[in-house]
C-alpha cells in the first residue's frame, strides 16, 4: 500500500451535473408533495387573511421607510410572512435531511465523491428554489388581497430571497448537526421558529416594540431574522438596505461555515456521535 | 446476470492492488472502543464475508470506509487510494448498500437511480441508459417507471444494489443487505451478488450475521466486539476452529471471548 497512487481529479463539469441532479430531485419531491406545498402556502395566508385583518384596526403603522404613505397592516406584515415562509422551509428541509426518513438520503448524498461542502451548498440551493416558488405563489395571492407592490419589487426581491434563504437554510443545517434534542419539528417550532418570528420586525415595527419594552427591543435588534425581514421589505419596494444585507450575508457565511465544519468527516459531530443513524 | 461493469472505468494500474485494504484501524466513540486494531483485505474479484453478531462493529467499519467520518488511527485504502487523503478517488470507486433502506419511496425506480448517477457526475442521459441496462440484468426493467413504494422488500434491495453499481465501482460494500427479507429473496440476492463477483471482477465485502449466506470458497473475516477474531478462507476458518460446520466454528471463535469477558 506504500506505492503512491496516480493523482485523481473530479471533472469540473461534474460539479454542474451534481448541482443539477440535486435540484432535479428536489423538484420531483416537490411535485410529489403538493400537500406540503399547499400547507406552506396556507400558513402565511391564514396570517394575512385573519390575523392581519383583525389587527388592522388595532395597530396603526406610521410612515416609516420604505413606506411613503400610511399602509394597511396587511401591507406591513407581508414581508414578514414572506420571511416566515423561508424560515419554515429552510428549517424543515434542513432538519428533514438528518431526521425523519431522510436519514438514508443524507448517507447517499455523502458517499458522492464530490466535496462535502459542495454537496451541502447544492442541497441548500435546491431547497431555496422550492421556497422561491412558495414565496411567489404567496405574493400572487396577496396581490388579489390588495397587497399590491410596485412591479420592480417582484424582481428586486429575488436576490434578497436568495440571501435570506441561504442564511435560514444554513441555520437549519447547523442546528440539525449541533443539537441532539431537536428530534421533532414541533419542538423546533416552539423553541426556534416562534421566538424568532415574534421577536422580530415581522409583525410590528421595532419603534413600537421599543415603546413597550426596551429588553424586547434589544432582543429584536439582535435577532438576525429581523434583518432578513427588513432586507425583504425594502427589496419589495425596489430599495436596498445595506445594514440588513450585511447582517444577513454575514450570518449566512458564519452559519454555512459552521455547518460545513460540523459535517466534516474529521472535525465534525458525525465522528463523535457515530453518524446520523445514532443521532437520538 | 450479464453486467458490463467497467467498460469505461479506469482499471487500477496494478492488478495486485486489493479492492479494499484496512490496516490497523481503531475507532472509539468516547470511552467505547467500537473497533480495535482491525485489519482485513478484500481482493478484487472476491466475495469476502464480514461475519459478526450485532454490535460487532460492522456498521462503524462501513462508516469509516465510506468516510462518513474519519478513522483516527490506521489506514483504509480503496483500490490503493487512501480514503482520508484521497477521498474523491476512493469514493468514486466504491459502491455501497446500507443496512437501512435509503431509496426515496416517493420517486420512481429510474428517478432514484438517475439521481444517484448525477451525484457521481454522470449525466442524465448516461445515467438513464446505465440504469435501464442494469435493471434488465436483475429482471426489474419493467418496474423502472414504478414508484419505489410499490416494490417488495427484495425488489428494493435489488434496486439498491443496482444503484450501488451505477457508477461502475470496483468495490461493493453491503451492510446486512438481507435483513427483513424472506428466505427465498435472501437466497436470490446472495446468488445475484455472487454472480456479479464472478462476471464483473469486483470485490465484495458482505457484512452479515447469518451463517447460511456464506459458502465454500468465500473469504471470511470474523469480527466480534470490535476485534478481528479470525480471517481466511472458508476452509481455513473451519480448520482453525477444528470443526466441519461454520456455525459451530463461529460460536467457538467468538464464544471463548464471551466467556473470558
Amino acid at each position: 500500500m506504500s506505492s503512491p497512487s496516480p493523482r485523481f481529479h473530479l471533472p469540473l463539469g461534474g460539479y454542474l451535473v451534481v448541482l443539477a441532479g440535486i435540484c432535479w430531485r428536489e423538484a420531483l419531491r416537490f411535485l410529489n408533495q403538493r400537500g406540503r406545498f399547499l400547507s406552506a402556502l396556507v400558513r402565511p395566508l391564514v396570517w394575512l387573511f385573519i390575523f392581519a385583518a383583525g389587527f388592522r384596526s388595532v395597530l396603526g403603522v406610521s410612515i416609516i421607510p420604505p413606506y411613503e404613505t400610511y399602509v394597511l397592516y396587511e401591507v406591513y406584515v407581508t414581508p414578514g410572512l414572506v420571511a416566515m415562509i423561508q424560515l419554515f422551509n429552510g428549517l424543515q428541509s434542513s432538519l428533514s435531511m438528518v431526521y425523519d426518513r431522510e436519514v438514508g438520503a443524507m448517507r447517499i448524498l455523502l458517499v458522492s465523491p464530490y466535496p462535502r461542502w459542495f454537496l451541502l451548498v447544492s442541497k441548500l440551493l435546491a431547497g431555496i428554489c422550492v421556497s422561491l416558488l412558495q414565496v411567489y405563489a404567496f405574493l400572487a395571492v396577496a396581490w388579489f388581497w390588495e397587497v399590491e407592490l410596485p412591479p420592480i419589487g417582484y424582481i428586486a426581491v429575488l436576490p434578497a430571497l436568495l440571501l435570506t434563504g441561504l442564511m435560514l437554510g444554513a441555520m437549519g443545517l447547523l442546528m440539525s448537526s449541533v443539537f441532539r434534542q431537536m428530534e421533532n419539528f414541533a419542538s423546533v417550532m416552539n423553541f426556534v421558529i416562534f421566538p424568532m418570528f415574534f421577536a422580530s420586525s415581522a409583525l410590528y415595527p421595532l419603534w413600537r416594540v421599543q415603546e413597550s419594552s426596551l429588553v424586547l427591543w434589544w432582543i429584536c435588534t439582535l435577532n438576525p431574522f429581523t434583518y432578513a425581514v427588513e432586507l425583504i421589505r425594502f427589496a419589495l419596494y425596489g430599495q436596498f438596505e445595506p445594514l440588513s444585507a450585511l447582517v444577513v450575508a454575514g450570518c449566512a457565511v458564519v452559519f454555512l461555515g459552521a455547518s460545513i465544519l460540523a459535517y466534516d468527516p474529521s472535525a465534525g459531530v458525525m465522528a463523535r456521535r457515530g453518524g446520523p443513524e445514532n443521532a437520538r | 446476470m450479464t453486467v458490463p461493469l467497467h467498460d469505461t472505468a479506469p482499471s487500477p494500474s496494478d492488478p495486485s492492488v486489493p479492492a479494499l485494504a484496512v490496516h490497523g484501524v481503531t475507532h472509539a466513540f468516547g470511552a467505547r472502543k467500537a473497533l480495535d486494531d482491525v485489519s482485513l483485505d478484500v481482493p478484487t474479484g472476491s466475495f469476502t464475508a464480514l461475519l459478526g453478531p450485532n454490535g460487532a462493529g460492522k456498521t462503524t467499519l462501513f462508516s469509516l470506509i465510506t468516510r462518513l467520518y474519519d478513522n483516527r488511527s490506521g489506514a483504509i485504502h480503496v483500490l490503493g487510494y487512501d480514503v482520508r487523503r484521497q477521498p474523491a478517488a476512493a469514493l468514486s470507486r466504491l459502491g455501497v448498500v446500507f443496512q437501512a433502506r435509503t431509496l426515496d419511496l416517493e420517486l420512481t425506480v429510474l428517478e432514484n437511480l438517475v439521481y444517484h448517477a448525477t451525484l457521481h457526475g454522470m449525466g442524465f442521459g448516461a445515467g438513464r441508459r446505465r440504469a435501464l441496462e442494469l435493471l434488465e440484468g436483475v429482471g426489474l426493467a419493467d418496474r423502472a417507471k414504478d414508484k419505489v413504494r410499490n416494490l417488495s422488500g427484495g425488489q428494493m434491495r435489488r434496486v439498491e444494489i443496482v444503484r450501488a453499481l451505477m457508477h461502475r465501482p470496483r468495490l461493493l460494500l453491503l451492510d446486512e443487505p438481507t435483513v427483513g427479507l424472506d428466505i427465498a429473496s435472501r437466497a436470490a440476492l446472495v446468488a445475484q451478488v455472487r454472480e456479479l463477483v464472478a462476471s464483473a471482477d469486483i470485490g465484495v465485502l458482505w457484512a452479515t450475521h447469518i451463517i447460511e449466506e456464506i459458502g465454500p470458497g468465500d473469504r471470511i473475516v470474523v469480527l466480534h466486539r470490535g476485534r478481528v477474531r479470525a480471517r481466511g478462507s472458508y476452509e481455513d476458518i473451519l480448520a482453525e476452529a477444528g470443526t466441519d460446520e461454520l456455525g459451530a466454528a463461529f460460536l467457538r471463535l467468538v464464544g471463548e471471548e464471551t466467556e473470558a469477558a
